[in-house]
């Protein structure tokens, strides 16, 4: 063992690589034994921070990285939403089946509605997203069945068929939660340490130089596209299961799926898996914070937002980055 | 069959004609130096044949096939590697990883990491290998650009400048770094202001101005024509025959 000073790469002792990846084991560690330790009303705003983690994995992999800014992923939200009832009431289909089914739905649906929104560039898409989202919201509206403007509670009957306790039916919520933020992460890592991973951050870093090196820059842009839909589905099919009701008020909500989600992307760190991850722990804590501000809470959120990206516009990640902090999340490729 | 070739290829922004119907046709191992004053549409050029840029009128084939609606992606796959004026590093990324996207995107789609070194050791990057290609001095990202292209295993490639601000010695050391590439039977054209970087390497020049071609042949006969002294130099032709 050469002397310990001297910092080793690869397959050398790395106290930085060690330490992070023990900071992984046990934040993941915590997490997964949530049911055990924690209040009801904690494991409640941990399945939440957890669906919001997810929604911001998506929305960061498709702005961060493909520049494709969207103000309208709520469409696929409360389309996970709506179909997640749908499949669950109307379908027959096991409760917790219907959280897959839903995003893999969604995402064949994400395929037409793509190929439209691709057709507009820069802040025409982002406009034209949210347009779409509000397409689908009175869309949503026109289903009888689905409960109309007034919107639908989940019968008992398919509630209790995931546990008879209420105490058993929130563990299993937790984990579904849990399992669904691990994928979101995970998935994202995987991703970028992969081929595409290469061409994902070259389209971030330049376009016309990805495009020239042989990366179609549409097509990747297309497939993320996709991809993220049926991720911001599968995690609102499962947001609707946790709320036992939807509306389409609820479900395609611009402040509660957009909004809220850019301020968590934004303030974390755009374009970073850890940035999201670092957002989602300063949002809530805000809102604890502020939870008797009423009005001022949402003014005062957007003034974190406006300040994060005028001081540093790389978030509080890419700050902490810039200042020596190791990556987490590493994806380098490295020469030996 | 020639591999390239330009057929009465215009390009305008609004009134101003940046390639004004140029046809030029290149051999599959040929050397084309490209000359002609700043703002001449030289860099125009390089846009339509890599596909940036779509032409208005008038087609680009490659070994006889029309590619004139294919984007940059598929032009690369074709085999056509180019350096930007402007270097366009990912700087989120190392130098290697730089390289890895060509090499795994662009026509050989192979698994790059020994490819990759030799393309770092030829351009003189190896030792900047692992680090972030946001740190590159400017010279350090021209030599990034060719060696970007070179990793994406080109039948043709394109170099944009990448000789300004060499001293003396790095200018000759790129000139045979081009001419080992050359004489692999990589067909090139070279854009460059510094002409005996050009004349060291090409075997054939043309000279463009105001977006049309106003010389092509020889090197040493088209750097003697009266109207290329008059353009390139600033000489002008009337001066010298008095």
């Amino acid at each position: 063992m050469a002397d310990a000073t001297v910092p080793l790469t690869k397959s050398g002792f790395d106290p930085a690589a060690l330490a992070t990846r023990a900071a992984i084991i046990v934040a993941v560690g915590v997490l997964a034994t949530a049911p055990f330790w924690a209040s009801r009303a904690d494991l409640r705003m941990l399945m939440e921070a957890l669906s919001f983690l997810a929604l911001a994995q998506m929305w960061n992999l498709l702005a961060g990285y493909t520049g494709l800014i969207s103000v309208g992923q709520q469409a696929y939200v409360g389309l996970g939403g709506y179909l997640f009832f749908a499949l669950a009431m109307f379908a027959g289909i096991p409760v917790l089946w219907a959280i897959p089914l839903a995003a893999g739905v969604a995402a064949l649906i994400a395929v037409p509605v793509g190929w439209l929104a691709f057709r507009l560039q820069g802040a025409y898409f982002a406009i034209g997203t949210w347009v779409i989202a509000e397409v689908f919201r009175l869309l949503a509206a026109q289903f009888p069945a689905l409960g109309g403007g007034s919107g639908i509670s989940l019968p008992v009957a398919l509630a209790k068929s995931i546990a008879q306790t209420r105490g058993g039916r929130e563990t299993v919520m937790y984990y579904v939660a849990f399992g669904i933020a691990l994928l979101s992460v995970a998935g994202v890592w995987l991703l970028l340490r992969s081929r595409w991973g290469l061409a994902l951050t070259a389209i971030r870093d330049s376009e016309p130089a990805a495009a020239s090196l042989g990366v179609d820059v549409r097509r990747v842009k297309f497939m993320v596209y996709i991809a993220t839909a049926a991720g911001t589905a599968l995690t609102g099919a499962f947001i609707f299961l946790q709320k036992l009701r939807i509306t389409p008020e609820a479900a395609f909500s611009v402040t509660e799926w957009s909004a809220f989600v850019i301020f968590i992307v934004v303030i974390g760190g755009l374009g970073t898996i850890e940035g999201p991850i670092l957002g989602v722990i300063l949002f809530f804590a805000l809102r604890d914070l502020a939870a008797d501000w009423g009005t001022w809470y949402l003014i005062g959120l957007g003034t974190i937002a406006i300040a994060v990206m005028l001081i540093d516009r790389r978030g509080i990640w890419g700050a902490l980055r810039a200042r020596g902090v190791p990556e987490i999340f590493a994806t380098r490729r490295v020469l030996k | 069959m020639p591999f390239l070739t330009l057929d009465h290829v215009s390009k305008s922004y609004g009134a101003l004609k940046v390639t004004d119907d140029v046809s030029l046709s290149l051999d599959a191992t040929e050397t084309l130096g490209i000359l002609g004053p700043n703002g001449a549409g030289k860099s125009t050029l390089f846009n339509l044949i890599g596909g940036t840029q779509r032409p208005d009128a008038g087609r680009i084939l490659l070994e006889g096939v029309d590619v004139t609606a294919q984007g940059a992606a598929a032009r690369c796959h074709a085999g056509i590697g180019r350096s930007f004026q402007i270097p366009h590093p990912f700087v989120g990324m190392s130098v290697y990883e730089n390289l890895l996207v060509g090499s795994a995107f662009g026509q050989s789609g192979t698994d790059g990491a020994a490819r990759c070194r030799e393309i770092l050791e030829e351009t003189g990057l190896l030792a900047k290998a692992n680090l972030p290609a946001g740190k590159l001095t400017l010279l350090e990202r021209k030599r990034l650009e060719l060696a970007r292209a070179l990793a994406t295993h080109p039948r043709l490639l394109l170099l944009d400048e990448i000789a300004g601000g060499l001293t003396e010695a790095e200018c000759q050391s790129l000139i045979q770094t081009i001419q080992r590439i050359r004489d692999r039977g990589v067909a090139i054209i070279w854009i460059e202001h510094v002409v005996h970087a050009l004349m060291a390497v090409a075997q054939r020049l043309v000279v463009i101005d105001r977006g049309r071609i106003v010389a092509d042949g020889a090197p040493g006969q088209v750097m003697d024509l009266p109207v290329v002294q008059e353009i390139y130099l600033g000489i002008d032709a009337d001066d010298q025959a008095a």
